[in-house]
């Protein structure tokens, strides 16, 4: 069997696939990859199936020993610079890797989040039909350590065919998501002033919610309280700082704050790989 | 009953909006029987039900068909005779104390109140298997521990507001504790893992320490 020894980690480092679906009314929340298109796209270069697990690597550090066999990989989302034995093979494309080779993934100067997948799939024990950590919640393989042993899964199908995806390179400067109005627009003084700020992206941001600075926004009824309401990935709730606060991927599952706006599905991708003071800006947006 | 009010929330979920909490379980009731495609997650809240989609394409379809869907009058709530679950707690909450003064009670008198009727399982969050219970004794009305304990045990049974509860696991918390409880509320291995789902009725049972 093909393995892949962890050998470091670097900040933070997950195993994610598409989430679990059909819990969240029993406290379970979605989780899975906080960037589903790079996660996607890693097992599409591979001819693997969207479910299968890739590796999440948040800010690079990263690097795992092939053990066993040789591998087809691929790196997605922020470009880290991938190596095998130190030599680079760039990002978005197919690399054979043989057996005792090292991969490597640098830190990204641009985005935050990196997807390493396999042909196969990585494929530890599953929780509740999915292999995605929950960083809320504690559910799924836990976080990678060095020395951890992931066994790699049968591949499927046939081979890849690309060998290279083009990919724009992940901005640096001002990002803008595009949102619907949310359910409690209504309970702010000047809702619009959410469109006419520019946020900034704070360091206190994670899996669970990406924390916007700026200016507070006035709720028009100080104090009220909201009756726990269901959330979604990409929500904009309004704590009573007035700083808000956009769902991620491990988000809870019922809230009490007022959601002013909720970001585009395609755009929560985008979020995915906001780094901390990075500037952003949202805007209203027609469907 | 009236028809919810069906919000876009953002482009890949609608947000139902419900009179009560029995409306709330009624809707999410029927929605969960009618098994409409491209929903992925149906989840009550204390006055809303989110329907979550598989992608943006079901949402206007989805927002047509949920005008179709009526929440029968059989399912609102007609208390029934028996709890789908029965909890046994020892009565021996840190906060029993401090409860019965506050509701104007003894002891007794709370954890009779508490017993006495049956409690609905209204929603969750705050943690895998966390059940808030609505519906039960009015009068046990409290508000939340002005300092929340940074770690409250697995099995807590509590009261905040108008809600009871029980702590599925060790965790930092705000509500007030008035006893325990050895039942299993979440066991990932279990089919389903939470004992508690929306919809189902519950008794609390006194049982002495062992």
């Amino acid at each position: 069997m093909i393995t892949l020894e962890v050998l470091h980690t670097g900040p933070l480092a997950l195993v994610e696939d598409l989430g679990r679906s059909g819990l969240a009314h029993i406290g379970v929340t979605r989780s899975g990859a906080a960037d589903r298109r790079s996660h996607r796209l890693a097992n599409r270069l591979l001819a693997n199936p969207d479910d299968r697990a890739t590796i999440e690597v948040t800010l690079g550090g990263f690097s795992v020993r092939v053990c066993g066999g040789g591998l087809d990989i691929a790196v997605t989302g922020a470009d880290a610079n991938p190596t095998v034995d130190g030599i680079p093979f760039g990002a978005n494309s197919i690399a054979h890797i043989r057996d005792g080779q090292v991969v490597a993934l640098d830190v990204p100067p641009t985005g935050l989040r990196s997807y390493l997948g396999v042909r196969g799939g990585i494929a530890v024990a599953g929780t509740l039909g999915s292999r995605s950590y929950d960083t809320l919640s504690g559910i799924g393989p836990a976080p990678l350590h060095p020395g951890d042993v992931l066994p790699v899964g049968e591949p499927v199908g046939h081979s890849p065919e690309l060998d290279q995806a083009p990919v724009a390179p992940l901005p640096d400067g001002p990002v803008e998501l595009r949102m619907i109005p949310g359910p409690r627009y209504d309970w702010f003084v000047d809702p619009d002033a959410v469109v006419r700020t520019e946020w900034l992206t704070s360091d206190r941001s994670d899996r669970v919610g990406v924390r916007l600075v700026g200016p507070a926004l006035q709720s028009r009824w100080p104090g009220r309280q909201l009756p726990s309401e269901g959330a979604l990935r990409g929500a904009v709730q309004v704590p009573p700082s007035g700083q808000p606060v956009i769902l991620g991927a491990d988000h809870p599952v019922t809230g009490g704050y007022p959601v002013i706006g909720v970001v585009l599905d395609a755009d929560t991708d985008v979020l995915a790989q906001l780094r901390p003071g990075q500037p952003v800006r949202l805007r209203w947006s027609a469907r | 009953m009236t028809a919810p009010t069906i919000r876009d929330y953002g482009d890949r979920a609608l947000l139902l909006e419900c009179g009560s909490t029995d409306e709330v379980l009624a809707v999410a009731g029927a929605l969960r029987d009618a098994e409409l495609p491209g929903v992925t997650d149906i989840i009550p809240g204390a006055r809303t039900v989110l329907v979550a989609l598989s992608d943006p394409t079901h949402q206007a379809p989805t927002r047509s068909r949920l005008a179709g869907i009526e929440a029968s009058a059989a399912a609102t709530s007609v208390r029934p005779d028996h709890a789908d679950v029965v909890i046994d707690v020892v009565y021996d909450g840190a906060d029993l104390t401090d409860v019965a003064a506050h509701v104007g009670m003894d002891a007794d008198g709370v954890v009779a109140a508490h017993t006495g009727t049956l409690w609905r399982v209204g929603f969750g969050g705050f943690a895998p298997g966390f059940a808030y219970l609505v519906d039960g004794d009015h009068a046990l009305s409290v508000p939340r521990r002005a300092e929340p304990r940074t770690r409250v045990p697995a099995g807590s049974v509590a009261l905040a507001g108008e809600f009871s509860g029980v702590y599925p696991r060790e965790s930092p918390g705000g509500w007030q504790l008035i006893g325990h409880t050895d039942a299993a509320l979440w066991d990932v291995d279990r089919s389903p893992p939470a004992l508690l789902t929306p919809g189902m009725w519950v008794r609390f049972r006194a049982v002495a320490a062992p």
